[in-house]
This record gives structure tokens, C-alpha cells and sequence, in this order.
């Protein structure tokens, strides 16, 4: 006792040094005293005293001990969450960091902290981050994702608005951590994964190693739900004869025409055979099972060399890649026999992987190669290690009962081993030898009678029992043998172990009934001894065998039958892998290891019968095309990261075949996402009789006669776009922090928690510059049947949601009877929110009503389509928004301008000359026809030949900026935005309306 | 993902602890204890270990277990390929992977564990990138350290973080531009007693040590790439031109890296460099063995055969070993029951010879096995498989590079 008191003066003495020299000014003393916490939170010692005199110094300048402060922050915040919150503020002011590494270790760190308080912190800083310009930050954001949702579940719908967000985005570093988040947050969400999934398996190659891994095995779980089973499946139609109907054999006929793989499906098998090579084990594990369990049969054998490479690796990585080496050697016997020289054991392998490799020999064994494997299985058999050994035995004895040619040379040398020196090499022998002759105990009497000679020799229980066993079930074949070794059992019943008793009282039995002449006394004695013995279960056995066996007055009516029960013939136990069933686990999985679930664990499912809808993968033909205009037009070098796209390894301005090997790719995907779309648009006309009104208003741009009203150029007044809402937050953090000392101080660092919008200079403004009358037709009178429709962009906020642009529906009705009830039904596009108007109810012809809208383009100028009804029908129609329209103005000062288009260099810019003619310099002010086209707003100029705009995208919140400067006898036109493809396809369009005459 | 990380060293210390998430207590190794008591030996404890909240994933390596606590569902190897890239970052850091240099650096140990997970999900495993956050210790840039106050933590993100080149950091200067490649071609073969050949094959590998300055794009051809089998690759080789052209084309990593490792048909005849002539005998009567091995060169292609060592894992009931060798010098462990016999260079005319008399446990059975031999020896400036690099060429920067390139055959037996 004493000396724990002296220890704890001691660590509280060493406590008061560290403080001091924590609260000294000296910068090398209070770097000295972290380093020594960390120290001590290595050796896991408590340094949580210490909390207050360290938290002081996460401010700091230096960047080693910020650090190291983080480190102890993140340790120990969970158990100090008051004094903790003293540093959320500087973590806040971190996030604005214009160095992208302070602001990506700040929200690492914020989100580490796991205290339920700053939920709501963490989920702004989590959704700004995710629209960060930098790769590494939004990579740190999709980690954040998953720590937000194991503190607070409750946040779940808005950590998945972040997650699809994120699985949008095109950088390599991303990809991984966001998959990662996708599958723990929401992993059935496949719906999510659709429109990236292309993406994904084109990336798939230059993501990091870890990221590979996590997004293989979820396209793995993908594939399972979207694509028909290649396996083509043998004698289920015989099965179904018998109950065919005529609607079944319809579709049976389907399914028997022959199969034709999904390209998608194709696509993702192609582009992960590459990662086979990788050097990561990991990797080539996973690219491994999703062949298993995605390819067609006849593929599969790729991997067989791949994974025999990872046994020459560490011998964890040996241990895990046998077992699924096994898994499948049961399944596909073919896969691995060439190698099969790979699982001969060594004598310097551990136990675990040695028994193993037994495993996958005796499952890879058949008439062609046993006298091999058994040749290999004798050394084994001598081997020092015993339980090795023994294991052989069962291995032989597996062999054996397969192979029927070879069961009598194996129960021979089985048998030679039971004069073996060691016992429980005797022991498994005799195990093993009792299971073989199970299956033709007549030819075997002499093994038997061997057996029973051996007996005094054995001393294993589990051996003499099974000798017992053996004797009393086949106890006819060797009349005179049996009863003498029952004898011998009743001298030596009080010295036998458990088991063997039980066998005994067995034997006894059934010679009873066999043999009554000769054995009636011996069994009387031997019941007897077991009616006094220790152990219950014997006595209860002798009990009940007694009551079976022995004839009485009362209970006769079971000792009819008891010839029948004890006697009866018994069938022959299987010999069978322990990894006979391991596949219903998905290979390479915690769970196939262990062979129970694990915790969080995700089923793999069925083939579905019918293909899903392929449509869903489609992206927008018309990003693809500026996707690869832009791949064409890129010369910024490699470290523009175009290259990702490009879905090879290149990252270098290299050779030239590189590169042509590179666009070769692009083009091959590119193409072969071109035909499925033709394919599939072909597919939908014939499918649905319904009629389809595609408008494209990027064709009438050109015809737009505008009519110009005078600008309007509104300075509203600031609006402070407050994101965190403090009115509903400061009253619970004054009730969840009781230390009344502490809460004024956390309030204030509270109210600093405001976050505005990402820099504060930039406002959205809320009316629009400009708003042109042009409509659009939705829904022809014609096709409409008397209905007819017109949209147009009003370019005003959307009342409903932020994220959607409102559209102004007109219907007018031109037939003659009343239109009743008309209303949106179905909204066939996936991945855009819709908010319907309210139906109307009725329409009296000769007249025309208006409704607002909301729909969430996402950014993208795809269109959203969705299907008018009428009370009497239905008519499919789709609204294509114009890349202007999806701009909200922002304004912003010409400072700002310039400082915000210079964190979007490089390829976020996008730029061309135009020339114009000088009617088309003369006709318009060239900001009109800007504002014409886009919904962008007016950034003052000082100089007169420089025009600048500015927007942000409707859905995602980036930034647009448009500068166009003019020269005498053109103009230079840069597109600077976070999102390439909106900025090329504005450039474009801009280019259009700027060369034009009127 | 990875929950919490602890080192224990064999005597069961835990010695280092690291939380990712929430802190889960140092109890849940006692699982891990039980498994290891159970086990005997560290290499028999199982890799993967179910407790009734968690998993523990170990490996072992460098006389420390590293192990890892699971919660959810994860591939067991992603763990496990994980755990041994921090031991072979730790070997990088600090020269070895021991407690003790884990003990002494302890800081710079957290930093790294810290930079190379965030919430249990590898962040940066590249040394490169590792190395430019978080300097290495030097003697010198201790002592600066404590002089200046400076840190040892890098202020700006790494630049290969962030490009598509992660393995490599920008602006590499080098006065003197060297890149050497290293062929080192491992034999492994089992023989049976009569010396015929059971299984053998042959795997390489190419570690390569890079000093070049700036970006270059090094393309290296080899005289016959038909050879080769099955290869993986370090991430920077560009897996397209070589399944087209059979050729590596690289941008490498700063320092050393292993290039690609390979395998070479075993089909093919692996021509084994020695031969073996063994006698190991024990007597049935009394309590003595003998031993005979006479080892010559074979096929060695007119090279020198270096650091031959035989080593004999003798049966347990062997108790001592007298022998004479005449060439090299042998020892024997009688705890661990391991005969050692280091010869050395293997001379052509006086073939060395191990003879002597064993001395077994008087009353013991005889072994019925005899011990398996394992042979290790160097062959320098031969690759068995007669793999040729034919050309190195370099694109992309100016200046011309010194190149060699060296070959070394091992054999295991």
C-alpha cells in the first residue's frame, strides 16, 4: 500500500512538472513536455490532468506541437467534452485556412473529437468541406462522413446528401475514402452508385491501393444486384418441366437464349484484371473474389497464379489466402491442380498453415494424382509435429472415403500405422480406420480382429472407444474375439475413462443380445459397475440399458425392439471439409475467416433472374462529349489531373504512345457508353408507345429573339447567410454545460461558430439580372390531345428547396371539353428531386393557367423527365434546362472576383477567343447578351473593354465566373468553375450568343 | 476499420498503444494472451483472433506482435497487408523494427501512426509522402532540433499527395544521378533423399535504388521477357505498356523501392547449383547417431558459390553433436535443436565435409524421420533463370544518369 501511495505522489509530482513547463513561455519547454505526454499516452498512462494546461497551447504556432496537441486532444476530448469545446473555435478558424493542409487537419481533428455537443459544427464543416477545391480536404471530409455517423446516427439523411455529392467527384484521392463512407453509412443505397458506377471502374486503376480495395468489393455487391448471372445454370429446366405452365415456358424461352454479358458488367471485369499485379495482397485478394464470384465460369482461372504468388508472402497473408484457396479448391477442383506442387508442406510452416495446405491437398486429390498426394501425406505422417501428423491421418482417411479406387491400400496403410510409436498417430489411425470400415465392414474382419489384438496396446481413449464401438457393432463378424474383450474390459472397467466406459456398457449390450450365453454374466457384472460409477451419464446409460436389454415384468414393450434399436444398421459418416459451406460468405471477408458472421457484415445477393434497368448507369451524353473534348484540349501538363480520367496509369507528360494508349481507352469507353445509350434510347421507343416531347433549348439559343428589359442590377443589402442557426443552439449549450465558470467563456467561443458562407464577400443576390420571356414547349396540343404546355425559367429562387430551380409552367387548353385534374404522376429520372405543382383541377377549354415548379438538376443538363396526367392520360415529357439556367447571380467586388479566379486555375479554367464581327460589337452591349444567355450577375468593372460575371450553381453552391475581355477585333472568353464540364458547355454557348450578330 | 493498434513484445509487455477511435482498454489483449499461451510458439499464434465484442488481427514480425482491434466487418487482409507496411515503415524510419527503436522514437512513432490512419482508414502509406510530413530522426537534425526549436514536421502538404504521381515528391536535386537495379532471383526447391528435385521454382525480384533528379520516365526492356510468369508491380510501373510491349516504363519513387518481383516458370528445369551428398543415421542400439554431408558445386555457370550455410533442424531426442567440418565452422543448439554449419565460399577442389558422431537421450526411441536439410547460398553476378536487362532509357529530363545493374542468385532449400 505504501508504495502505491509513493507512485501516486510520484506521477502527480511528474503531472505538476508537465504543467509548468506546459504554461512556460518557452516554446522548445512546452514541446518537450508534449512529447513527453505522448509518451505516456503511448505507454497508455492516464494524462488526462493534464487537459486544461494543453488545451491552452492549440493555438500555437509551432506546427509540431499543434500536433501533438491534436493527438492529445482527439485522446482525450471524449472525457473532457467541457474543456474541449474550449477549442472548437480554433478549429473553426483552421477550416478558413487558405493552406489546404491546416484546413484538412483541422476538420480530421474536429471530426475526432467525439463530443454529441458540436454535431451540428461538424456537419457544416463536413458539408463546406466537401465542396472544397482541394482533393485532400473533400478526401478528409468523406472520412469525417463516417465519424459524424457513428457519434450521432440521427444525422443519417444529411451525411447521405455529402456522400452522393462526394461519390460525384472525379478526383482519384476521393473515390476510396467516400466509397468507405458510402458502405458504412449506407451501403443499401445502391441507387447512389448508378450514375458513378462507370466512373468508378474507369478510375478504379489509379485510386490508391486502400481505395481499390474498399470500392471493389462494393462494386462486388453492386454487380450481384444489377446484373444476370453468366453461370449458365444445368438442369434447372429439367426441374421445371414438370410444373411448366405455358406462362413459365415463355419464360423459360428467355432465359435460354443465349446470354450476352452487360458491358457494364464487362466493363468491370476488365478494369480490374490489371490489379491482379498489384503488390498489394489486399488488392489482388479482392479483384480475386470478385472474379469468383462475378465472372463467368471459364474465366475465373486468372486469378489461380495470382493468388498462388501471395503464398510466398508473410504468414498471415499465407493464412488467410489458403483458406480462401480452399473455399474454392472444393468448389473447382480444375483451378489449382497445376499448382498443386505450391501446397506441399514445409516443415519450417506454422501449425495453423501447414494444416491448411492439408486441407486444399486433400480437396485437389483425385484417381489422376492420389498416389502423388499420398506419397507426400507418408512423409508427412512422420512428421515431429504430432498434431500435423494426426491431421494427415484424417486427411488420408477424407481421401479414402472420395476416391473409392484406393479405400483398401489407404485402410492398409492405415492399419501398418497402428503399430506406430507414437500414440496419437495410433489413436487418429484407429478414428480414421473405424469411419472406412463403416462402409464395408464385411470384407474387413481381419482388420477388425488386428484391431482387437492391438487393444491391450492402446492406451487413447478416444481410440480404445473406438475399437469398443467397432467390436460391439460388428460383433457377428468376429464371434470369438468379442466376448474375450469384453472380459478384459470388465477387469480393467474402474481404470478406463469416460468415453470408453460408455462404449463398454455399449458392447455389453449388444453382445447381450448377439451372444446371451456367452456374456449374460459379464454384462450383469459390467451394468452393475456402471450403475455405481462417479459419473451420471453413465449411470444413466447402464440405467436405460438395463431397462432395454434385461426382460422384466412390467416394462416389456420396449425390449421387443431393442435388437432394432441397438443393432440397427448405421449409416456410414461422411467425410467432409470443414470448409465445405465457407462460400456462403463472400471470399476475402472477415466473416469467411472466422466462418461466422461478423458484426456489420454485408450479405452478398443472388443473381437477380430478370437485368435490372441498364438505363440507370447512363450519365448525360452531353457531359461525356465535353468530357472528352476537354481530355483533347488539356495541354497544362500532367498535374492538371486530367490524366485520372484517362483510365491508365500515365500522370506524366511521357512517351507518345502513352498517351495514345490513353485516349484509345478514353475513346473505347467512351464508345462503348455511346452504343449503350443508342441501344437503350432504341430500346425505350419501342418499349413504351407513349409519346415523347424532347425539347432542346440549347439548339434555340441561337433563335432567341430578345427582348431586353433595362437591367436590373440590384445592390441588395448584405444578408448575412447565417448556416448555423444560433438561436436554436446557444439556449442548449447553456443547459448542457452546467460549470457555471465555464459557460460564458464556451457561449463566446460558440457565437464565433457562426459560419458563414465560404468567403464572406461573395452574396447571392436574390432577384436576377435579367430575365428573358423565352418558353419552351413542353407538351404539344397536338400529342397532348388538346393540352398544351409551355415552360420557362423565371430564374427566381426556388421557394421550396435551395438546391432546385423554378420553373414556370403555363397549360392552356385547346380542345374542346374540360381537362380535369392535371398533375405530375411519375417521376421517371433518377437522382433529380421534383417538386410537383399542385394539381389543378380543372381547366375549361379556351383558357391557360400557370404553376411554378421546383426541380434539382444536380448541375448537370440532364433533363428531367416525368409524366403529365390528365384525369383521362398520361403523356411522357421532360424539361432540359439550358447550362445558363442553372446559375444563380452572385455579386461580388472586383477583388474578390479576381481572388476567387485565381484559386481556379488550371483545370477549372477554360477559355477561347472569339472573333467578332463588328455588327455583332455595335448591336448589343456584350453584358446583355450575357445575361441573356446565363442567369449570371454583374461583377463591376473598372476598365471598359473587361466584363466580368459571376454565379453559383443552383445545386452544389460552386462558383461561375465569366470574364470576357474585349480586343478590337474579338474577344477573350475564360470560364473559370469548380465543375469543368459546366464551365466548357457555358463557354460554348457563350461563344455562340457572342459571335452573333443580334 | 482499424479500431486501436497495441505492440506487445514477447514477454508480453504491451508497449505501445494507439487509439483511432473511441479508446478501447488494453484488457481486450488478454484475449490475445490466451491465444498466445495456447499456441506455444509465436508463429503458431492464429492471425485472426474473435473475442465476444471485437476481432484482434495480429502478425508477427521482428519479435513484436502487432495487433490490431477490429470491429466490423473488414477483409482480414487489408489489415494484415497494413500492420506490415508500419512495420516495414518503422524499418525505414528507424534502421530496425525493434522496441527498442520503437521505445526510443515513441513521438515520431505517433505521428506516423497518426498521419497513416485517420479513423481507422489509411491516409498515407507512401514513404515518400511520410517522409516529407514527418522527417526521419538523424543524429544531426537532433541536435539542430534542440538548438534551433525547429520541428520535425513538415509545414506544407506533400506535393505527391496531391498529383497523380504520389510516389514520387517534386523536386528531387541529385549532383550525382545514379540508378541501380538489383536482380536478386531466389531458387526454392525441395529434394527428395536421392537429391531428385520434388518441386522447384524460382522467384526474382528487382529492388531498384533511384537517384535522379526532377520527374524522369525511365523505360527498362529486358533480352528475354517471355521468361517470366507471373509479376507484380510497384504502383508506378504502367501495367498497359507492359502487357503490350514487355517492357517496365516507370516514373520512380525517390530512393529505394522494389521495382517488381516475379516468377519464373517452374516448368522449365531450374538447374539447382549444388548437390548433396547427406548421411544421417541413427543406431538402434545405444544412444548415438551419425552424420555425413558432402556438399559440391553444380551447374554454377563458372561463378563462385558464397555464403553457404547448412542448417539441420535435428529431431527433438538428439541431445549434442560432435562433429568436425573441414571447411567453416558449424554450431548446435541444443534447446531449439538446430545445427548450423556455415561454410562459406564453396571451394571446387576440396569439397567441405561435415562428419561426426550425434549423441542422442539414452532410453529414447529412436527418431523415425530423418531431419530435412536446408541449404542457403549466394550466387553473385548470375541470375539462375538467365533473366537479362537489356537496356535502361530515360525520358523526360536532360542530364545522363549512371546506371548498373547487379544480379544475385539465393537458394533455399
Amino acid at each position: 500500500l505504501h508504495s502505491q501511495q509513493y507512485f501516486w505522489q510520484i506521477t502527480l509530482r511528474m503531472n505538476e512538472d508537465l504543467k509548468e513547463m506546459l504554461e512556460s513561455s518557452k516554446e522548445s519547454l512546452k514541446l518537450e513536455a508534449m512529447k513527453r505526454v505522448v509518451g505516456l499516452i503511448a505507454k497508455g498512462k492516464n494524462a488526462s490532468e493534464l487537459f486544461p494546461a494543453v488545451v491552452k497551447n492549440v493555438a500555437n504556432k509551432n506546427l509540431e506541437l499543434k500536433k501533438l496537441v491534436y493527438v492529445y486532444l482527439v485522446r482525450y476530448a471524449e472525457e473532457q467534452q467541457d474543456l474541449a469545446l474550449l477549442s472548437i473555435s480554433t478549429f473553426q478558424r483552421a477550416l478558413k485556412d487558405p493552406n489546404q493542409l491546416i484546413r484538412a487537419s483541422a476538420l480530421r481533428v474536429l471530426s475526432s473529437i467525439r463530443v454529441p455537443i458540436i454535431v451540428p459544427i461538424m456537419m457544416l464543416a463536413i458539408k463546406e468541406a466537401a465542396s472544397d477545391l482541394s482533393p485532400y480536404v473533400r478526401k478528409t471530409a468523406a472520412h469525417a462522413i463516417q465519424k459524424l455517423y457513428s457519434l450521432d446516427a440521427d444525422q443519417k439523411d444529411h451525411l447521405i446528401e455529402v456522400i452522393e455529392k462526394l461519390l460525384k467527384d472525379k478526383s482519384t484521392l476521393v473515390a476510396g475514402s467516400v466509397v468507405m463512407a458510402f458502405e458504412e453509412v449506407c451501403p443499401d443505397r445502391i441507387d447512389l452508385i448508378h450514375r458513378n458506377y462507370r466512373k468508378l471502374c474507369n478510375l478504379l486503376m489509379d485510386v490508391e491501393e486502400w481505395g481499390q480495395v474498399v470500392i471493389i468489393s462494393m462494386l462486388t455487391r453492386y454487380a450481384r444486384t444489377q446484373f444476370i448471372s453468366p453461370w449458365k445454370e444445368v438442369g434447372s429446366s429439367d426441374e421445371k418441366a414438370f410444373y411448366e405452365s405455358d406462362e413459365e415456358k415463355r419464360k423459360s424461352a428467355e432465359e435460354t437464349k443465349p446470354y450476352a454479358m452487360d458491358p457494364d458488367h464487362r466493363l468491370l471485369l476488365r478494369s480490374t484484371k490489371p490489379l491482379l499485379q498489384s503488390r498489394n495482397t489486399a488488392v489482388v485478394m479482392s479483384v480475386a473474389q470478385l472474379y469468383w464470384h462475378l465472372a463467368p465460369k471459364h474465366e475465373v482461372n486468372i486469378i489461380t497464379k495470382s493468388l498462388v504468388r501471395l503464398l510466398r508472402s508473410h504468414r498471415e497473408v499465407q493464412y488467410i489466402v489458403l483458406q480462401n484457396i480452399a473455399t474454392m479448391s472444393i468448389q473447382r477442383k480444375g483451378m489449382f491442380e497445376p499448382f498443386m506442387k505450391s501446397f506441399y508442406v514445409r516443415s519450417t510452416d506454422a501449425t495453423h498453415i501447414k494444416t491448411l495446405k492439408l486441407e486444399i491437398l486433400t480437396n485437389l486429390a483425385n484417381e489422376a494424382n492420389i498416389s502423388t498426394v499420398l506419397r507426400e501425406f507418408q512423409t508427412y505422417v512422420k512428421s515431429q509435429d504430432k498434431a500435423f501428423a494426426a491431421a494427415t491421418i484424417q486427411a488420408i482417411g477424407r481421401c479414402a472415403t472420395n476416391i473409392s479406387e484406393i479405400t483398401d491400400t489407404c485402410l492398409n496403410g492405415l492399419v501398418l500405422l497402428l503399430s506406430n510409436r507414437d500414440e496419437t498417430v495410433v489413436a487418429e489411425s484407429v478414428v480414421v480406420i473405424r469411419k472406412l470400415l463403416q462402409t464395408q465392414p464385411s470384407e474387413h474382419s481381419d482388420i477388425i480382429k488386428h484391431m482387437a489384438k492391438l487393444f491391450d496396446n492402446i492406451t487413447v481413449p478416444m481410440a480404445r472407444a473406438s475399437i469398443l464401438w467397432l467390436i460391439g457393432e460388428y460383433c457377428e463378424h468376429v464371434p470369438k474375439i468379442a466376448p474375450d474383450v469384453l472380459r478384459k474390459m470388465a477387469k480393467t472397467f474402474h481404470n478406463e475413462e469416460d468415453i470408453v466406459k460408455l462404449q463398454t456398457v455399449s458392447l455389453a449390450a449388444k453382445l447381450y443380445l448377439t451372444n446371451s450365453k456367452q456374456t449374460k454374466l459379464l454384462t450383469q457384472y459390467i451394468l452393475n459397475l456402471g450403475k455405481y460409477d462417479q459419473n451420471y451419464d453413465i449411470r444413466d446409460r447402464t440405467r436405460f440399458i438395463r431397462q432395454l436389454i434385461v426382460p422384466s415384468e412390467r416394462g416389456g414393450a420396449l425390449s421387443k425392439y431393442a435388437r432394432r434399436i441397438l443393432l440397427a444398421p448405421k449409416p456410414a459418416p461422411v467425410l467432409q471439409s470443414a470448409f465445405k459451406d465457407r462460400d456462403r460468405f463472400q471470399l476475402g471477408t472477415l466473416s469467411h475467416t472466422l466462418n461466422s458472421k461478423a458484426t456489420g457484415y454485408l450479405e452478398l445477393s443472388d443473381w437477380p433472374p430478370m437485368a435490372p434497368d441498364q438505363s440507370v448507369r447512363n450519365v448525360e451524353v452531353a457531359e461525356a462529349v465535353s468530357r472528352s473534348t476537354l481530355a483533347f484540349d488539356s495541354d497544362e501538363g500532367p498535374k492538371n489531373g486530367h490524366s485520372c480520367e484517362a483510365g491508365s496509369r500515365s500522370g506524366s507528360g511521357s512517351g507518345s504512345s502513352e498517351e495514345s494508349s490513353s485516349e484509345a481507352s478514353e475513346s473505347d469507353s467512351e464508345s462503348s457508353s455511346d452504343s449503350d445509350s443508342g441501344t437503350e434510347q432504341k430500346k425505350q421507343s419501342e418499349a413504351k408507345p407513349a409519346q415523347k416531347v424532347h425539347v432542346k433549348p440549347f439548339l434555340s439559343c441561337k433563335l432567341w429573339c430578345s427582348v431586353l428589359a433595362p437591367s436590373q442590377v440590384e445592390e441588395k443589402p448584405k444578408k448575412e447567410v447565417s448556416l448555423l442557426d444560433l438561436d436554436d443552439f446557444s439556449p442548449a449549450a447553456v443547459t448542457m454545460t452546467k460549470s457555471s465558470i465555464l459557460s460564458p467563456s464556451v457561449l463566446s467561443d460558440l457565437h464565433g461558430l457562426s459560419l458563414a458562407a465560404s468567403s464572406p464577400a461573395i452574396q447571392v443576390c436574390v432577384s436576377p439580372v435579367f430575365v428573358p420571356v423565352h418558353t419552351y414547349e413542353l407538351l404539344h396540343r397536338m400529342t397532348g390531345k388538346g393540352l398544351a404546355a409551355q415552360y420557362h425559367f423565371s430564374r427566381q429562387p426556388c421557394i421550396y428547396d435551395d438546391r432546385m430551380i423554378s420553373v414556370q409552367l403555363t397549360f392552356s387548353n385547346n380542345g374542346d371539353h374540360t381537362l380535369e385534374n392535371i398533375h405530375i404522376s411519375e417521376k421517371t429520372s433518377a437522382g433529380q428531386n421534383i417538386h410537383c405543382f399542385s394539381p389543378i383541377e380543372c381547366l375549361e377549354p379556351e383558357k391557360s393557367v400557370t404553376v411554378s415548379m421546383g426541380v434539382d438538376f444536380n448541375d448537370s443538363t440532364q433533363a428531367a423527365s416525368f409524366q403529365l396526367c390528365t384525369k383521362a392520360e398520361g403523356f411522357n415529357v421532360s424539361i432540359q434546362p439550358a447550362v445558363g439556367e442553372l446559375l444563380l447571380p452572385v455579386t461580388m467586388s472586383e477583388q474578390d472576383f479576381s481572388k476567387e479566379q485565381g484559386k481556379l486555375q488550371g483545370m477549372n479554367e477554360s477559355s477561347a477567343t472569339i472573333a467578332m464581327t463588328p455588327e455583332s460589337i455595335t448591336s448589343q452591349p456584350l453584358h446583355r447578351k450575357v445575361v441573356n444567355m446565363a442567369n449570371v450577375g454583374v461583377v463591376p468593372s473598372g476598365q471598359n473593354n473587361v466584363h466580368r460575371f459571376a454565379a453559383k450553381l443552383v445545386s452544389s453552391g460552386a462558383l461561375v465566373l465569366v470574364c470576357v475581355v474585349q480586343k478590337d477585333s474579338g474577344a477573350q472568353l475564360t470560364v473559370n468553375t469548380e465543375k469543368t464540364i459546366i464551365g466548357s458547355m457555358l463557354l460554348r454557348e457563350l461563344q455562340t450568343v457572342l459571335s452573333q450578330g443580334s | 476499420m482499424i479500431h486501436s493498434l497495441f505492440l506487445i513484445n514477447n514477454a508480453g509487455d504491451i508497449f505501445l498503444e494507439k487509439h483511432w477511435k473511441s479508446v478501447i482498454s488494453r484488457s481486450v489483449c488478454d484475449y490475445f494472451f490466451e491465444a498466445q499461451e495456447k499456441a506455444m510458439e509465436p508463429d503458431n499464434v492464429p492471425p485472426v483472433i474473435r473475442t465476444p465484442h471485437h476481432y484482434l488481427i495480429n502478425i508477427y514480425r521482428d519479435k513484436i506482435f502487432f495487433v490490431s482491434v477490429i470491429q466490423t466487418e473488414v477483409p482480414p487482409l487489408f489489415v494484415i497487408e497494413f500492420l506490415h507496411r508500419v512495420a516495414e515503415m518503422f524499418q525505414d524510419y528507424f534502421g530496425d523494427c525493434s522496441e527498442v527503436a520503437i521505445k526510443d522514437n515513441v513521438v515520431i512513432v505517433y505521428e506516423l501512426l497518426e498521419e497513416m490512419l485517420d479513423n481507422g482508414f489509411p491516409l498515407a502509406t507512401e514513404s515518400n509522402i511520410l517522409k516529407e510530413l514527418i522527417k526521419p530522426p538523424t543524429i544531426l537534425r537532433s541536435m539542430v532540433n534542440s538548438i534551433t526549436g525547429s520541428s520535425n514536421v513538415g509545414e506544407t502538404l506533400p506535393t505527391g499527395q496531391l498529383s497523380t504521381v504520389p510516389w514520387r515528391r517534386a523536386g528531387v536535386k541529385y549532383t550525382n544521378n545514379e540508378a541501380y537495379f538489383d536482380v536478386v532471383e531466389e531458387i526454392d526447391a525441395i529434394l527428395d533423399k536421392s537429391g531428385t528435385t520434388v518441386f522447384a521454382e524460382i522467384q526474382g525480384v528487382i529492388d531498384a535504388c533511384v537517384k535522379l533528379s526532377g520527374m524522369p520516365d525511365l523505360t527498362l526492356s529486358f533480352m528475354n521477357p517471355r521468361l517470366l510468369d507471373d509479376v507484380s508491380f510497384h504502383p508506378c510501373v504502367r501495367f498497359k505498356r507492359w502487357e503490350s510491349e514487355r517492357v517496365l516504363s516507370f516514373i520512380p519513387p525517390d530512393g529505394n523501392f522494389r521495382l517488381m518481383s516475379y516468377h519464373v516458370n517452374a516448368q522449365n528445369l531450374v538447374a539447382i547449383p549444388v548437390y548433396v551428398r547427406q548421411n544421417i543415421s541413427f543406431f538402434e542400439s545405444g544412444s548415438s547417431g551419425r552424420l555425413d554431408i558432402t556438399l559440391g558445386p553444380k551447374q554454377t555457370m563458372g561463378k563462385t558459390v558464397e555464403c553457404v550455410v547448412v542448417t539441420v533442424h535435428m529431431p527433438k531426442v538428439v541431445l549434442n553433436a560432435n562433429l568436425t567440418a573441414t571447411q567453416g565452422n558449424y554450431t548446435y543448439d541444443p534447446v531449439t535443436k538446430i545445427l548450423v554449419w556455415d561454410i562459406g565460399k564453396l571451394n571446387q577442389q576440396k569439397l567441405p565435409n561435415l562428419k561426426g558422431s550425434l549423441s542422442l537421450q539414452s532410453g529414447a526411441p529412436k527418431p523415425e524421420e530423418n531431419p530435412s536439410l536446408n541449404i542457403d547460398l549466394k550466387i553473385q553476378q548470375l541470375a539462375i533463370s538467365g533473366l537479362k536487362v537489356n537496356r535502361l532509357d530515360m525520358y523526360g529530363e536532360k542530364y545522363k544518369p549512371f546506371k548498373g545493374v547487379k544480379y544475385v542468385t539465393k537458394v533455399f532449400r
